[in-house]
Parts: C-alpha cells; structure tokens; sequence
C-alpha cells in the first residue's frame, strides 16, 4: 500500500539529493587520499620533500585533504542542503 | 600513587557525574516515557549531535589501540585512520532528512523498530535484537576492560576497585537519565577529547624537538616509518583503503550511530552536526594518531601498544595537565560504553519485551522495567569484565564489523529502495554475520582486504537478489 508516498513527498526528493552529495563526497575524498598518499608517497623515503616538517604525501593527504574535506561539506551543506521540517504538520523545522 | 595525575581524573569523574544526573531531571517532563528515555524526545541541537555520534563512535580504540599501533606503523597507520573522518559527514547526510522524517512518521524510537515498521517481519526484528544485544555486550566489556585498565595504570589502584570506580560513575547516570543525560555528557565528554588531543599534540611536538625534528629521528630508525607502507612494507594500498569500508562508509551501518540519525530536532541541527563533526572528529584522528607517531623517538622501546598514550602523556607533560588530558580516553570509553549500555537496553526493553512478551505493559511498569534492565545489564557487564579478554582491539572490531555486515544494508536499502524487502533483509542479515565470523575464523583479511568488506559485499548481494525473486510474494513496504 501507499508505495506512491515515496514519489509525492517532496521531502524526500531533497533527502535523495542530499544523500548522493554523501557519497559524492566520499568518493572525492577518497580519491585526494588515495592519489596524494601513493602518488607522491611511494618512492623511496630518501627521495621525500616535506612540507612543515612532514613528508609531502603526508601533508597533502592527511592534513590538507582534511582542510579540504571540511571546507567541501560546509560548502555542501551551506549551499546544496536545503531545510525542511520533519514533523508531519510542518512545524519543527524552523525554530532552533 | 600520584596524586597530581589522579586528582584531575576524578574531579573530571565528578563533573561527568554531575552532568549526567543534571540532564537527567529533565526526563520527567517529557510526553511519552520511552521516547524520552531512549531518544532523549528528538531534540538534540546540532552540537550535541555532533559530539554524541563522535563520541559514541570514538572508543579506546581511538584513545589507546589506534596510537599504539601508529607508534609501531609509523606515518602509514595515520594516514589509515584519516579514513574515518568520513564519519563525520558521511552517516548523517546518507541516513539523513528521510531517516528523521520516517523515523517519525512510524514513530520509532529504536533503530530496530525503524526496520519493523519498514519490513513487517517478527524475523528480522528477532535477527536485529539478538545481533544487537549479543555484539554490543562483547563490545561495551571490552571497552569497560579498557577503561579499569586505565584507570588501574593511572592511579595504581586494582583492577577490581578500578573497575567499580569506572562502573559506579558511567552507570548512575546512565540508568537515571536515559539518553539526554547520555548525549549531553557525550558533548562534555567529547569536548574533553578534543582539548586533550589538541595539548598533548603540542607538548609531544615540543618535547620532540619539533616536527622536521622526530621525522628525521624516525627516519633514521627506520625509513619506512615515514612512508604510507607501514614499518615492514607490510600496509598494502588495498588493506589500507579497504579500512574505508570498515571504519569509513560502514559505520552507516552500526546501531549506535545509526539511531543518532533520528534523534535531532530539526534540519539545521543535522547541517551544523555535519560541519562540526567532520572538524571534530577529522581533528582527533588526525592529532592521537600523529601522537603515537611522535612518541616513538621520544619514548622508544615501548612494548605494549596500549601503554603509548598514558606514558608519553605523563613524560612529556607537567603531572596536573596529564591528568585532564588522560582525561580524554577515559571520556572516549565512558561516552561509548554509556551510549551501548542504553542501546542493548533498549533493544531487550522496547524491541523485545513490548513488541512481543507484553504489548499493553503500563507507563509505569514500562519505566520501573527500563531503569532495571540497565541496571541489571551494567552489573552484568561489570561480572563479565572481572576476568578480561586481552585482545582489546580484536573484540572492538569483531562486534563492530559483525554489526556493520548485519545492517547496513537493511537499514540504507531499506530507506531508499522500495524493492528491498522482508526476506531481502532477513537474508542480508544472516547472510552479513555468519560469513563475517566464518572469514574471520577461517580467513582473515582475505584478498588482502580487512576481513569486513567481503561480508559487506555478500549480504548486499543476499539483499538485492533475494528482494528482487520474492518480489511477488512479498508485501509492499508499509510506506517508503
């Protein structure tokens, strides 16, 4: 019963939206982790430029894809995120 | 014993008490009793939520194992754990708006009654309450060992007084004040964890002598310290991103988290959740794993892993701050055990005496019933935790990757695709823990991934084609 719920509730369209952005994000992530780390990492140790004191793959995989991540989601969730209320009636989705 | 070091301790094991019983007067108040013991009403802000999923999420693993390894693995270990800053975005905006307003339109106040509601099946409530209590019981003793262990390597008392001092202190409030009082301690507690890391991170980089400094050290000891491959080579880059499944995107999957997903107020609580989680728990990761790097040229020659924190802690700071920074392990265990101690709860209380045993069970009797279980559950948590299992982490991460093979699959498909149905799940299920412990017995890390991915992969198999060949005899989902 009640299978069409899923296509009318305007909600839940935003929702679905929302959630790709997650694994949009993820999948971004992992590829600055992954290439960062292994792209520059894996010569020998000897042959390493550092930034900060630490090795450079380290530095941009760990630390800056860090600050990247963070300025990413809050971008994502400043702009792309959309309020809506939760309850049935469409009240507490606006008072914090 | 050092007093300077355990006076900070206990005036921190006071405050966390003080909180805790504080949160808990509220819990008259609230309209319906279980919804307010077990979900605190649905009205956490964004920084509570925040600190309640990271603190929930980071345990002594976080604190103690993880920077033990890291000491011993080098660079290559911080750059694994740098998985889980996914956490912070990735299970809030996947479980999301849908996971709050359904949770809501079928009025759930555990995660298990989301998947009754959607799945109309005793099986799979069954399945999931039993999943839950028989794993997050191994996981909450292993993490009350962790913390009476501390505490015992801390003060010097033993191991049984330290075990009721840490049990006396996380059960009152948790008994008392249900899930407000679990969450707003979780804040304080996460809070401790932050400022901890963030000291000690400093004092470790200055007692090192700064950072180009230890690396050359470590470097010098070993080169493969400074390398993403571990002090052996050993760290594939497949095992290492496999960890991305086990402690990344898969924690979606974990009951704990995941009924964090449907307790906030409002959209703007989960946008700000979103934000100040990933910082949070990005920060924590990054600095306790660098932590356990760094200690190593300062401290070598430690032979358990699990002593790295409290020895550089008490090495490289003044006595008084290595108590309020020892301080944030202890508040990483307490806020994790406080948090499954409900949970099970719950499960044996909501999911399994009213669903089942007596479905027209007063208020009243509701109430007296839910503040025994907990009880009853702590105590017997506390027996079980008097003859510790050595291997922390291994009983950490057993019950974690059992859980997260058991539900992701019923908890994300089920939210988002109508197909997926009652034997889909119960078949996922199944499916998702046995082959977890039988790879784990037989055949761990296989293909040379962590043993969490195949299992993860099968029951989302089991879940698809199953779905999809009852699809005739199967009930549309009660509403999606």
């Amino acid at each position: 019963m009640k299978k069409g719920i899923h296509k009318k509730d305007p909600r839940f369209k935003i929702a679905e939206r929302e959630a790709w952005i997650g694994i949009g994000l993820v999948l971004f992530n992992f590829v600055w982790w992954y290439g960062f780390a292994y792209g520059m990492g894996s010569g020998p140790a000897g042959e390493y430029t550092y930034i900060w004191g630490l090795p450079a793959w380290f530095f941009w995989s760990c630390v800056a894809g860090f600050a990247v991540m963070v300025i990413l989601v809050t971008a994502a969730v400043k702009f792309m995120f959309k309020e809506v209320p939760f309850e049935e009636n469409g009240e507490g989705g606006e008072s914090e | 014993m050092k007093w300077q070091v355990i006076f900070p301790l206990l005036i921190f094991l006071i405050f966390i008490f003080l909180v805790g019983l504080w949160s808990s007067r509220k819990i008259d108040t609230g309209s319906s009793f279980l919804q307010d013991y077990f979900l605190g009403g649905r009205q956490l802000g964004g920084f509570i939520l925040a600190m309640t999923m990271i603190a929930t999420y980071g345990s002594a693993s976080s604190f103690i194992g993880g920077p033990g390894v890291a000491y011993t693995q080098g660079l290559g270990w911080v750059l694994l754990a740098m998985s889980q800053v996914v956490t912070g975005y990735f299970v809030l905006m996947v479980l999301g708006k849908k996971f709050a307003i359904t949770a809501r339109k079928y009025n759930a106040v555990t995660l298990i009654d989301f998947l009754k509601e959607r799945y109309n099946s005793r099986w799979v409530v069954w399945l999931s309450s039993l999943s839950i209590i028989i794993f997050l019981f191994s996981a909450m003793a292993a993490q009350w060992v962790g913390g009476a262990r501390l505490i015992e390597s801390l003060t010097g008392l033993s191991y049984l007084s330290a075990l009721f001092i840490f049990a006396a202190s996380v059960m009152v409030y948790v008994v008392i004040g249900g899930f407000r009082a679990v969450a707003v301690t979780d804040a304080v507690q996460g809070g401790i964890m932050f400022i901890g890391t963030m000291i000690l991170l400093a004092a470790v980089v200055v007692a090192g002598g700064g950072i180009p400094n230890i690396i050359s050290d470590l470097s010098a000891e070993n080169p493969n310290l400074i390398t993403p491959f571990g002090f052996d080579g050993g760290l594939t880059p497949l095992y290492v991103s496999s960890f991305w499944i086990l402690v990344g995107v898969g924690v979606v999957g974990l009951p704990q988290v995941a009924v964090r997903a449907m307790s906030y107020k409002n959209a703007r609580a989960m946008h700000r959740a979103i934000i100040i989680g990933t910082i949070v728990v990005g920060f924590i990761m990054l600095g306790m794993h660098l932590i356990g790097v760094f200690a190593r040229p300062i401290l070598p020659g430690i032979e358990a892993g699990d002593k790295v924190m409290p020895m550089i802690a008490m090495e490289v700071l003044p006595p008084w701050l290595a108590g309020i920074v020892l301080a944030a392990p202890m508040a990483a265990i307490m806020s994790t055990v406080d948090s499954l101690l409900l949970l099970v709860s719950s499960a044996i209380v909501k999911d399994v005496y009213i669903n089942y045993i007596k479905p027209d069970a007063k208020e009243a009797a509701i109430k007296k019933l839910s503040f025994a279980v907990t009880a009853l559950l702590g105590i017997l948590v506390c027996i079980m935790a008097l003859s510790p299992p050595d291997l922390l982490i291994w009983l950490n991460l057993f019950s974690f990757g059992g859980l997260e093979a058991a539900f992701i699959w019923p908890v994300v498909l089920g939210l988002y695709w109508a197909k997926g149905n009652r034997f889909g799940a119960v078949a996922s299920m199944i499916t998702g823990t046995a082959s977890y412990i039988l790879f784990h017995t037989f055949y761990p890390n296989a293909l040379g991934m962590n043993t969490v991915v195949l299992p993860i992969a099968l029951s989302l198999a089991a879940y698809v084609s199953v779905s999809l060949l009852t699809e005739k005899s199967a009930p549309a989902p009660a509403e999606i």
